[in-house]
Parts: structure tokens; C-alpha cells; sequence
């Protein structure tokens, strides 16, 4: 008993021939727009892989790209297979063959599937990556002066700024390193000699942040430096002030931008593959009730058309037979004992 | 006749299907033009707050018009060619070609006042910006007044995208009091002196907001203190550039609308082109199929031109047709009252 059949007259195969057509036109499209996925997602990741260490795994939009490439190739393929099957001499040098791109297709499709999952897991490297690379740009944003971190400073500055966040996983982390280069430093003021003494490392450390960090929603002129001390600047609570700087880490504005977008990326590949299923399960048919003409020679006999020959059970054992007789094969041509037992 | 060619019949079905792919493609344009005025409008509107009045606002306004404009009267254009070579629907078209060549012409007229605007109005966007920038950096500090609050995070957001500072400069900063007073500890010898030291009783300083620092500086930022050599370690100020943004803002956002306006500028030029092109081919579709469908033979050759006439013999009848279309107003109210008539007949045998 075939899965899922249906019967089918010449007019109905010619309708099923034209719509299977139309949806393998909006799966070319489909498959550009995979591609087009994957070479936006190549670039933003370019464009920060500064802040990355230049460590960043490009698979995932490698991927996308490759991907979109073949969903393209494949589509084409089928719609010009739908466009002759209405013509039986053009469809006969296509038959051989479709058995064969038929289950390509279905392999194709797992793979469409894991490519969207991998959208949805590639979060997590993610995280690690940028939470080394953050740390590391923070500690050469005061080597100006270096040649191939010169640009860090500006790097950290216009993005502290574009993506409104501060520090690492807050602005505390600015007071942990020294961010002001020893070119600026009087080192002969007593300041300047205490807060360099007041540490193991010999660093400039102090309670202040860069100008990027500060907010623009707050109603005061930013507070920048003493930012620990109360004293220091008039009716000011650096414990209740929310507005002065930017509260939220890079790590978490940077993980929730790139989460998006590939979150995005990935329920698009799944509708993707939702159609890509819709049009093999199209091309299916066509071919099935092709094959199946009651009368070969009479173009507008019925005919039937179906998923699978067989039940799926059946199916399944029977490529199961299949394999197992391959196997056997092989081991015969390597003139081994022949395993009669199997043989029932 | 003004410009005329022999038209046979092959020719005109080829204009006819030519004109019909440009008057299209001409509708498309018109879409581009009213999408260029939405955007133009838009990007006048997100910085409406710096500015002091809203006359640059005409040209995306004529720039949205003449879009839509365009779009309705290529369509016609279309239609009419579809109809051109059937001589039974092409002459209820006839009156309403006369009006569709009026309203073309005056659409290109209107494309060409776009770009000429766009240049002359400069100086009053400039003075617009003066003003508006102006009151902007006075109000900055009006954080806790309801209908100026927001100036602040407005100059600080503008400043930072922009790459500016200030209106012409930086020193703008130096003349306004930019800290509210509720931030300023009135007990302190600093403040005094400072509140002292001019005749308003402003607490002025040699300083910038943050919004006004250059990532691009190769140390942290100097805000305070800047004509203050001493202040800093290896500071100079005269020769000090990459601290803060030298340009100022009214001349940041002059470029930029400037240069938005300007790169439109072709993709207009472009659009009149192709809009006196269909117009054109259309007046020569229509002579050739009316001078077409006189003719014994509808498919033989027929004349077109542009005008029947020579330019000036066309004016001489267009001015008579004027005064004439005059005279008949004038006439009317006369004719209203018999007795006026009949004293103007009685008149002159009485002389």
C-alpha cells in the first residue's frame, strides 16, 4: 500500500506540474536569500573582528553561503525537470536520473535542517569568543602608540558608543586597568606616584571610565573621573546615579545583537527548509504519476502518484535488504567464506 | 509644420509599443521621485529640533507631488498608447491630450524648480540651523524645564553622530552657561569667582561636553580646563587637533543635506529627461494616427509633426485664442442686461 496516493488525470498532472514549477521559482529565491544571509552575517562579523581577537569561527556563514549556492543549483534543476515533465519525450532523458536527485534532495534537506541548528547553537563559542576579545581590547585601548592596536582605542570608544554599554561585564571594569598611557602621565606628581604604588604591577589605576561610557539621557554633565567618591562632585550618590554612564557590559549588547540576528537567520533557514520539503514532496508526485500511466502511450490516461512506493515500514527494510546484500557482495569479491546463514 | 517625419504603418506600431515601455518606465520614475521625497522629508524631520523653521521643507513637499503627479499622468500615457492603434477608442482621447501635454510640461517645469530650489535655499537653511543650534547649546543645560528637557540628549546624540562641535566651534561652549545650577555648589571660592567674573552672573568655563570628544585621539579625552596648557601633562592647545571635533555643527549638517540633495541631483535630471521624451513621442503618436485615420487608407503613410505651425504662427494663434476666450468673458455681463445692448444700438445712429 504506496503512502499517501492520489489519483491523477491529465489535467490535474499538468496543474500539479505548474504549481510544483511556481513553488521551485520561489525556492530559487529562497536560496538567494540564504546566500544574501550568509554574506551579511560574514561581514558584521568582519566588521567587529577586532573586538574578537580576530579569533572568530567564520563556518557558520561559510555555511549559510555554500548553502544558499546549491539550494539555488538544485531549485533551477528541478523547475526545469517540472517545466519538461508536461512534454514526454523531454521528460524521458530527465527519468533516469530523478530517482537519484530525489533522494540527493532529501540528504540536502537534513542538511538544510542541522545548518538551522547550528544557527540556534553557534551562540555559545560566541560568548567565549567575545569575552576574551572584549577583555584584550580593553587592555591595549592606551597603546595608541603600538603599531597593529593603534586603532583599538577607537575601535572600543565608537562601539562603547553605538551599542551603549560600558566595560566588559559592567564599567567596574575600567577601574581594573590602566587606560591611560604612560605619555600622558606626570610622573614626577605625587598623584601620579601614589596611585602607581598603591598596586602590584606598578599600574595607573584610578576610579574613572572613558568619555564613551557616558550617557546622554542624563540630565548632569557627565561624571567621568572620582567616580567612587561622593565628595568629590557636588549632590552626587554614586550608588543611586543610574543615568550618568551606561549600565549594560559590551559582552552582553554585542551577545545580544549577534544572538539576533542569528536567531533570525536560523527561523528563516527553518521556513526555507519547510518549502524545500513542499517542493521534493511536489516533485515526487510528478515523477510517481508519470510513471504510472495505465496506458504508456496515451499521454491523457490516469494515473497514480504517491510519497512512497511502499509503506515506510516496508521501505525501511527493504533498503535495509538492500545494504545488507551490498555488504554481502563486497565480502564474497574479497573470496571470503559465503555467510550462508543469513540466507533464509 | 514644426519637426515633421513620415510615419508608415510599421513605424507607428513601433512608437506605439516603444512609448508604451517608456511611459512604464516613466512611472516607475515617478515612484522614485515620490520615494526620494519621503526620505528627503524624513531625514529633515529627524532633526527638526535644531532647526528654526521649516522652509527647506518645500522641496521634498514638490518632490512628493510631482512624484505622485507623475505617476497618474504616465499612466494615461500608457493607456493611450494602448489604445493609439484602434481607430475606434483612440479619438475619446482627443480632449484629453491637450490637458495631459499642459500638466507634462508643467511637471518637468516643477522637477526643474526642485534642483533650482535645492541650491537657492541654502542660506536660508544655514540661518534656520544658526538659530536652532543656537538655542539648542543655551537650553542645554534646561534638563528639569518641561518642553527643553530633551535639548540635551538632542545636542549630545547630534554632536556624536555628526562629528561636531558646537555651532561654528568648540569656544561656542565657552560663552553659555552649559551646567544647570543645581549641579553647582554656590559655597565654593570656584564657583564664586566664576559667577563673578561676568556682568549675567553665568557660571562660564573653558570646557566642552563629553558629546564633544574625537575617538580618533590618541589619549582620553580633554574636556576641562582646555585653554589651560598647565592643567595637563603635554598639553598644548594651540596645537592640539584630534582632542575634540574641530568642525562645527551647522556646518556638519549643511554638508550632509547638501551633499544628500546634491547626489539627487542627476536621478532628477534623468527623470526629465525621460519624462520630454514621452512627452515628445507622444505628441508624434498622436499627429501621425489622427493624420493616419484622416487618410482613405488607414494604413498607409501619414505625416507627424510637433506643431502645425511654426513656433511663432502657433503663439500669434494661441494669443488669439486668449483674447478671444477674454473678449467672450468680457461680453457676457454686457449681454446679461438688454438695456446696455440696446443703448449701445441705439447709440451709433444717433451720431
Amino acid at each position: 500500500m504506496a503512502l499517501m496516493l492520489v489519483k491523477f488525470d491529465l489535467k490535474k498532472r499538468v496543474k500539479l506540474a505548474q504549481t510544483v514549477w511556481f513553488m521551485y521559482w520561489f525556492a530559487v529565491m529562497a536560496g538567494v536569500l540564504v546566500f544574501s544571509m550568509g554574506l551579511f552575517f560574514k561581514i558584521e562579523l568582519r566588521k567587529r573582528s577586532e573586538l574578537m581577537d580576530n579569533n572568530e569561527s567564520h563556518f557558520l556563514p561559510n555555511l549559510l553561503i555554500f548553502m544558499g549556492l546549491v539550494t539555488c543549483g538544485i531549485n533551477a534543476f528541478g523547475g526545469k525537470v517540472c517545466y519538461d515533465s508536461l512534454d514526454p519525450t523531454k521528460f524521458a532523458k530527465w527519468k533516469p536520473m530523478l530517482k537519484t536527485f530525489l533522494v540527493f534532495c532529501v540528504g540536502f534537506n537534513a542538511l538544510l535542517l542541522v545548518t538551522a541548528l547550528l544557527c540556534f547553537l553557534m551562540r555559545i563559542p560566541l560568548q567565549f569568543t567575545l569575552a576574551e576579545g572584549l577583555r584584550n581590547g580593553m587592555r591595549y585601548y592606551k597603546d595608541t602608540d603600538t603599531p597593529g592596536r593603534c586603532y583599538m582605542k577607537r575601535t572600543l570608544d565608537l562601539m562603547q558608543m553605538e551599542f551603549r554599554c560600558c566595560g566588559n561585564d559592567n564599567y567596574r571594569d575600567w577601574f581594573e586597568i590602566q587606560w591611560v598611557s604612560n605619555r600622558y602621565l606626570d610622573f614626577s606628581a605625587k598623584e601620579v606616584k601614589d596611585r602607581i604604588g598603591s598596586n602590584v604591577d606598578g599600574q595607573y589605576l584610578m576610579d574613572g571610565v572613558p568619555f564613551s561610557c557616558c550617557n546622554p539621557s542624563s540630565p548632569r554633565p557627565c561624571i567621568q573621573y572620582q567616580m567612587t567618591n561622593n565628595t568629590a562632585h557636588y549632590s552626587y550618590d554614586h550608588y543611586t546615579e543610574e543615568l550618568n554612564v551606561w549600565k549594560r557590559g559590551c559582552r552582553d549588547a554585542l551577545l545580544s545583537y549577534y544572538g539576533g540576528m542569528m536567531n533570525t537567520i536560523g527561523a528563516l533557514v527553518v521556513l526555507v527548509t519547510m518549502l524545500e520539503v513542499a517542493v521534493t514532496i511536489g516533485l515526487q508526485y510528478v515523477n510517481s504519476s508519470l510513471s504510472t500511466l495505465a496506458n504508456p502511450e496515451d499521454p491523457e490516461s490516469e494515473s497514480e502518484g504517491w510519497i512512497l512506493e511502499k509503506t515506510v515500514k516496508e521501505t525501511f527494510t527493504d533498503i535495509m535488504a538492500k545494504m545488507k546484500a551490498m555488504g554481502k557482495g563486497s565480502k564474497v569479491e574479497e573470496g571470503g567464506e559465503a555467510a550462508v546463514a543469513t540466507v533464509s | 509644420m514644426l519637426l515633421k517625419m513620415n510615419f508608415t504603418q510599421q513605424r507607428r506600431v513601433r512608437l506605439a509599443q516603444g512609448l508604451w515601455l517608456m511611459s512604464w518606465l516613466a512611472v516607475m520614475c515617478g515612484a522614485f521621485i515620490f520615494c526620494l521625497g519621503v526620505y528627503l522629508k524624513t531625514e529633515l524631520l529627524r532633526r527638526n529640533e535644531v532647526m528654526e523653521n521649516t522652509e527647506i521643507h518645500v522641496v521634498p513637499n514638490i518632490l512628493m507631488m510631482v512624484g505622485l503627479a507623475s505617476i497618474g499622468t504616465n499612466w494615461v500615457a500608457s493607456r493611450v498608447c494602448q489604445d493609439s492603434l484602434d481607430a475606434t477608442r483612440f479619438p475619446r482621447w482627443k480632449v484629453l491630450l491637450l490637458a495631459w501635454f499642459a500638466v507634462a510640461a508643467l511637471l518637468c517645469c516643477l522637477l526643474i524648480a526642485v534642483v533650482v530650489l535645492s541650491y537657492a535655499l541654502q542660506g536660508r537653511l544655514e540661518e534656520s540651523l544658526k538659530v536652532g543650534l543656537r538655542n539648542g547649546i543655551r537650553f542645554y543645560k534646561d534638563t528639569d524645564v518641561p518642553g527643553r528637557c530633551f535639548q540635551k540628549e538632542t545636542i549630545d546624540r547630534l554632536q556624536m553622530e555628526f562629528r561636531c562641535c558646537g555651532n561654528s566651534n568648540f569656544r561656542d561652549w565657552f560663552e553659555v552657561q552649559w551646567v544647570s545650577n543645581r549641579y553647582l555648589d554656590f559655597t565654593s571660592k570656584d564657583v564664586k569667582d566664576r559667577i563673578r567674573s561676568n556682568v549675567d552672573g553665568r557660571y562660564l568655563l573653558d570646557a566642552v561636553p563629553f558629546s564633544c570628544c574625537n575617538p580618533a585621539s590618541p589619549r582620553p579625552c580633554l574636556q576641562y580646563h582646555l585653554t589651560d596648557n598647565s592643567a595637563h601633562y603635554n598639553y598644548d592647545f594651540q596645537s592640539e587637533e584630534l582632542n575634540l571635533h574641530s568642525r562645527g555643527c551647522r556646518q556638519a549638517l549643511i554638508d550632509y543635506y547638501m551633499g544628500l540633495m546634491n547626489s539627487t541631483g542627476p536621478g532628477v535630471l534623468s527623470v526629465i529627461l525621460i519624462q520630454m521624451t514621452v512627452l515628445v513621442s507622444l505628441r508624434y503618436l498622436q499627429t501621425a494616427v489622427e493624420g493616419a485615420m484622416a487618410l482613405e487608407d488607414p494604413e498607409g503613410e501619414s505625416v507627424g509633426y510637433l506643431l502645425e505651425k511654426g513656433v511663432k504662427e502657433t503663439i500669434e494663434d494661441v494669443k488669439i485664442n486668449v483674447m478671444t476666450m477674454l473678449k467672450l468673458a468680457q461680453v457676457d455681463p454686457a449681454e446679461a442686461s438688454p438695456d446696455g445692448e440696446k443703448a449701445a444700438d441705439a447709440t451709433p445712429p444717433a451720431s
